[in-house]
């Protein structure tokens, strides 16, 4: 029987012929990453273990990017924990302030990720590098940890639902709009233990700042992965940022799928996540009839800090201010980008827009620091949770959107679709 | 292995922001973990929960984020095992991991209702409410699982 482009990779690390949804297999790691909440948990089992050595310190990746720059002493002795882990073995690949990005923006930029590899995270989004034609899945801080000793983790073989993508995106629409739209339409566990693969004559389409966002957001609809088929843009940003050569898995021609969804990216509108889950979704001509006034804006995560999100950003708020009463924060995901925005005359067009620029972090994403909400507040966020209490107060609202409709609403001081 | 204890009942996709709010990720320690365990969706379970307790929700239990710290956080509240109609998956394998017993089965965890006494059968899968007078049946382990949990958890079950 044909296999999909997740179980190939999956039969492939699991060095087997062919292996079918339901199957427990162990699979052989090409990374394992962590960050400064969930690797110090990992390190402690590691160490209470009594593993004395890594499988490879070229293949995992500690990122110091949630709590930092450190937000308090309680942070910083786990970033501190981390950096004496990594010391101690040698470990290639670890980024604290200075260096650091946030993970899901990091690890494709600096090549460590390609198509053909199988990895896990410590993190949900880690499912991101799906966008690059990887097996990647976010897994616990007990997992890494064996991951760490043994460069293995083990899986259950996931069945598929495949979206064939026809059409282009409008102006002013994104990966984002996407991704909620197919969320809205399959619910928070539509994916639930299933793989999400993207193909079809669509996707040529769109970048990989929309692919990585796209992919980043498939734990929102409770999948193990998300994976685009790769093409011709994918080899494109893998030859600029990798020395390695990728391995491309296709699906099989008669491979299984549990349901199969046909998305016209024409006729995507801009899409907005009520609180409190992913899943309650409103295109933004409804969202604006409903005149929500909005206190916050954020601009940035793992879903949406790339240059392309900013670089929309700065387009809608040059030459204007935020609204009275909005509080609007950008944050680059990694000092790539912060240089290159920087550079590019966008964090100026920010500041003059009364915005404020932070260094590269989670941060409000999780409620962490850098934008904590006030009870009964509101925040249009480009990021990718609106959960009870996601950013700060239990009775505060997260709006979900795209960089253009947060840009938007930001200038408006309600949610916004008037982009020019 | 068995568990015997009161019902502590949520809804649908309980995710793992209200299990352990992230403004108290910047500790791996358990007691100050299970100190605000479920403290955003329901602020007196700290108060209320006794060892041996039990938590029933309904679909896509421990949704969101991965981190391990929400099933640690169950555990060390004193909870014994979790029922659910279905749970995220990567709670169900950090659950699995450090060795939080947790069951799937949807009539259970639509009849079972929050305050409810419930004993549990692991190796039968057998859910007796004891309140209701009335038994379920959850769905085994698959014999892969199994050996991580008799063998005290995924990283004894990798020692060489």
């Amino acid at each position: 029987m044909g296999m999909t482009m997740t179980q190939k990779i999956l039969a492939k690390k699991a060095g087997l012929e062919s292996v079918v949804e339901g199957q427990l297999i162990r699979a052989k790691l090409d990374m394992v990453l962590g960050n400064d909440i969930t690797s110090p948990v990992a390190i402690n089992e590691f160490e209470k273990n009594g593993f004395t050595g890594v499988f490879d310190k070229t293949k995992i990746s500690l990122v110091m990017d949630h709590f930092t720059p450190n937000k308090d002493i309680k942070a910083a002795k786990q970033c501190q924990q981390c950096r004496n882990f990594a010391d101690k073995y040698d470990i290639l690949n670890y980024y604290d302030v200075g260096n650091v990005g946030i993970e899901h923006a990091l690890l494709p930029e600096k090549g460590l990720v390609i198509a053909g590899d199988c990895v896990i995270g410590a993190d949900s989004h880690t499912c991101t590098y799906g966008a690059l034609g990887a097996f990647s899945t976010g897994v616990g801080s007990t997992d890494m940890a064996a991951g760490m000793a043994t460069g293995e983790a083990w899986f259950k073989v996931p069945s598929a639902i495949k979206f064939n993508l026809t059409g282009k995106l409008n102006k002013w629409v994104s990966g984002k709009d996407v991704i909620l739209h197919i969320i809205g339409m399959i619910g928070v566990d539509g994916a639930l233990y299933q793989s999400m693969e993207f193909t079809g004559e669509g996707l040529k389409t769109l970048s990989m700042d929309d692919r990585l966002c796209m992919a980043n957001m498939a734990i929102e609809a409770g999948a193990k992965n998300g994976i685009f088929e790769v093409d011709d843009v994918t080899l494109a940003y893998i030859k600029e940022h990798s020395d390695r050569t990728p391995e491309i898995f296709k699906a099989d021609a008669d491979a299984k799928y549990s349901r199969v969804i046909d998305i016209d990216l024409s006729e995507i509108k801009p899409t907005v996540s009520f609180p409190h889950l992913p899943e309650n979704t409103k295109t933004i001509d409804e969202a604006e009839k409903l005149n929500i006034k909005i206190d916050q804006v954020v601009i940035g995560s793992c879903t949406n800090g790339r240059y392309s999100d900013l670089e929309t950003a700065a387009k809608i708020v040059k030459g204007k201010k935020v609204a009275k009463g909005v509080r609007a924060i950008v944050i680059p995901a990694t000092q790539k980008i912060y240089l290159e925005a920087l550079k590019n005359g966008l964090l100026e067009t920010f500041v003059e827009a009364g915005m404020v620029v932070s260094a590269p972090t989670c941060g409000p994403c999780l409620g962490g620091h850098m934008g904590i909400l006030a009870p009964n507040e509101r925040a249009v966020s480009t990021t990718n949770r609106n959960f009870v209490g996601r950013m700060g107060d239990t009775s505060s609202e997260v709006y979900l959107a795209s960089p253009a409709v947060a840009a938007a609403s930001a200038i408006k001081g309600y949610i916004s679709g008037e982009f020019e | 292995m068995k568990a015997h204890g009161i019902v502590h009942k949520y809804g649908d996709n309980v995710d793992t922001d209200v299990i352990i709010p992230a403004r108290y990720l910047n500790t791996a320690d358990h007691k100050e973990l299970a100190a605000h365990c479920m403290e955003d969706i329901d602020k007196d379970f700290v108060k209320n929960v006794k060892d041996g307790d039990i938590i029933v929700a309904n679909m896509n239990f421990g949704c969101g984020s991965s981190r391990e710290h929400a099933p640690i956080a169950i555990k060390a509240s004193g909870i014994s095992c979790v029922i659910a109609s279905t749970f995220a998956r990567i709670f169900y394998r950090n659950s699995i991991n450090i060795g939080l017993p947790i069951l799937e089965c949807d009539e259970a965890a639509k009849d079972i209702e929050n305050g409810n006494e419930v004993e549990i059968d692991f190796d039968s899968g057998v859910i007796t409410n004891i309140t209701k007078n009335k038994t379920y049946q959850a769905l085994p382990f698959p014999e892969f699982i199994k050996d991580i949990i008799n063998k005290g958890g995924l990283l004894n079950s990798i020692k060489k």
